[in-house]
């Protein structure tokens, strides 16, 4: 490397490449043919998939692929059956489901990250220690958590028979058997997931702010409380940003972690958007409405992700 | 960012809220601490007790006489639907998966972000927006195709193997994974070393293109050695996503000898035959977690950026 620095002999590229041969012009194509192989895989499988799903969602596709369209009978179900509580479809309970765990996750992953944040800011003893302890869960796979809370909250073998046992007798928790309440399980799980990373997140960022800005606010006579609500919450914005980004992505890919805790929960009660889709696509030999549902949790996170992306790779341009 | 202080008008008052309020925080810390630990507490102690003991005792409770032997029973004999050989099997199932798997999309990684920061041309920001969307669509919309594909893929392996022989891994399960997780993986990893590579002195590049250094000698000589830790990094990310991965691996591997550990790990908890037996049930996910907490143990730091990075980009 330092070889490479020291050498100061400025050459034009003319002079260093006289003619344009085949090989230097293959050398000049390199670049581009080295990043071509990923670039076409992307497009083929990621994009060209895509449209593949979005084509078989308006087919009558069953157990197999069928390819004559038949329009959009697959979306008109789903439209249906969003509408259709008493009982409640399997698409009715999955969306459902979606918004109840995709609000709680986020929020309380926001906030329970925030707050662990400033505490372990609060220049603790032990830092070192705590940090990891919060944050060991994201190494776990979703099936692993699954299964440990699953264990966790079983009313006779978990928390409930514990407690039971130190004598408090009324205690009743079986929400992971209850088709009300199992959603909620999984916004526990998932929230001891991914908590400790959001707070690493935002400890990352109140460790970013500058020091300076934080004393004048104390001369000025800020109370704590006000310094973190007038003035480090708003410079944490940025965080805010990507950390939602990160959960709303993580709860709409979340199929494990219902597969492992609840295995659907009774009667599918705990069932997501995702789940809807393997089920119904691999299942229950409905292809069609299985791709219909993809496509449309496909949509969802585009209306997310995308500006989000538009933003980012424009905020620098070249 | 400084701790907060409170000012100190009055000093012996300031100084007991300093103390109650220090009091009050390390006493969440500890709560939140504790949050965190139980499970995997609970599945650590569960797995070295004896169904008597999980029946009759109490879950919190450490194991009276601790016992090997659910591990031992995870490892080698318990079943996974109806095979009973333990989860090894499975196990080396996912090496075989993840190793390669990391290995290919790390290097195209890095070649990719190379090319994207160092040897800039008309487009290369539309193309990198591409491959990072692909990180984040949800993989049901790719699910059903890449099934038929690798279906196809797997009769012409077929076709091949009676006429010469040799199917060259088509149609073989875990090649079909390893295939699977370095297309999808490929958006992450091109997306790490293309911001690391933003930060690199381009002059470095320009004056070794200068002195006749090729495409290939400069990423050899001058990239590679100044990309250790965002190897560790990528490496670490990788290594954790694709060894955790349950749809694809359910999707594409879902039965037989060459399920990866997480499907293996899911079909031994959810076996409804016979006695339950917790203790090995928590030993086989003691036993499939065990990769992944062990980089986390060695390499935490690392581990936390490509998280990082993968999130808050460049």
């Amino acid at each position: 490397m330092s070889t490479v620095a020291t050498s100061q002999i400025k050459l034009t590229p003319e002079e260093a490449r006289p003619r344009a041969s085949v090989r230097s012009r293959l050398q000049d194509a390199l670049p581009k043919i080295v990043l071509a192989p990923s670039f076409a895989i992307t497009i083929v499988f990621v994009y060209g998939f895509i449209l593949w799903t979005i084509y078989l969602s308006f087919t009558n596709s069953k157990t197999f692929p069928s390819y004559a369209i038949t329009g959009g009978r697959a979306y008109q179900r789903l439209w249906n059956w969003t509408f259709d509580t008493d009982p409640p479809s399997s698409w009715y309970t999955s969306i459902t489901n979606m918004g109840i765990f995709g609000f709680l996750y986020i929020a309380i992953c926001l906030a329970l990250g925030l707050f662990l944040a400033i505490l372990l800011d609060q220049k603790i003893r032990g830092e070192g220690v705590l940090r990891p302890i919060y944050l060991y869960p994201m190494a776990l796979s979703f099936i692993v958590t699954g299964v440990a809370w699953k264990w966790f909250l079983d009313p006779g073998l978990g928390l409930e028979q514990t407690l039971h046992q130190w004598g408090w007798t009324s205690f009743h928790f079986d929400w992971i058997k209850n088709k009300d309440f199992v959603i909620y399980t999984v916004v526990i799980a998932g929230v001891w997931q991914a908590s400790g990373f959001i707070m690493a997140m935002f400890l990352a960022g109140l460790r970013g702010i500058d020091g300076e800005i934080m004393k004048a606010a104390q001369i000025d006579g800020a109370t704590t409380f006000q310094l973190y609500r007038r003035i480090v919450i708003p410079l944490l914005r940025p965080i805010f940003l990507s950390a939602f980004i990160v959960l709303a992505h993580l709860a709409i890919k979340s199929y494990d972690l219902v597969v492992a805790l609840t295995s659907g929960g009774p009667g599918g009660s705990a069932w997501l958007p995702s789940n809807f889709m393997y089920e119904y696509t691999f299942k229950r030999n409905e292809m069609a409405v299985g791709s219909a549902s993809a496509v449309i949790m496909l949509m969802t996170i585009v209306a997310i992700i995308v500006p989000y992306l538009y933003s980012e790779l424009r905020e620098k341009p070249r | 960012m400084s701790a907060v202080t409170t000012p100190a008008r009055d000093r012996s008052a300031g100084i007991n809220v300093k103390l109650v309020n220090r009091i009050v925080i390390y006493g969440l810390l500890a709560l939140f601490a504790l949050f965190y630990l139980m499970p995997l507490f609970v599945m650590l102690v569960t797995s070295f007790k004896t169904m008597d003991e999980i029946q009759n005792g109490n879950m919190l409770s450490l194991p009276k006489a601790p016992t090997f032997d659910p591990w031992l029973k995870a490892w080698g004999e318990t079943c996974v639907g109806l095979t009973c050989a333990g989860i090894k099997g499975y196990f080396w199932n996912s090496i075989k998966m993840v190793v390669p798997a990391v290995i290919i999309s790390t290097l195209l990684g890095a070649l990719n972000g190379y090319v994207l920061t160092k040897w800039r041309f008309r487009g290369a920001t539309l193309v990198f927006g591409l491959m990072l969307f692909a990180c984040f669509i949800p993989f049901q919309s790719v699910l059903l195709p890449m099934a038929t594909i690798l279906g196809s893929l797997g009769r012409f392996g077929v076709t091949l193997q009676n006429t010469f022989g040799t199917s060259f891994g088509l149609g073989n399960p875990t090649v079909n994974l390893v295939f699977v997780h370095v297309v999808y993986g490929i958006g992450f990893t091109t997306l790490f070393f293309r911001n690391y590579y933003e930060a690199f002195p381009t002059e470095l590049v320009k004056a070794a293109q200068v002195d006749g250094a090729s495409f290939f000698q400069i990423f050899r000589r001058i990239m590679l050695p100044n990309s250790m830790p965002i190897f560790v990094v990528t490496v670490i990310y990788q290594f954790t996503n694709i060894w955790n991965d349950f749809l694809f691996a359910s999707a594409y591997a879902g039965t037989g000898d060459a399920m990866p550990m997480t499907v293996a790990l899911n079909n031994v908890v959810n076996t409804s035959t016979g006695v339950v037996e917790y203790n090995v049930n928590m030993a086989a996910a003691m036993i499939a977690a065990l990769p992944t907490l062990l980089v986390y143990v060695l390499a935490g730091r690392y581990f936390v950026r490509g998280l990082m990075a993968g999130a808050v980009k460049g």
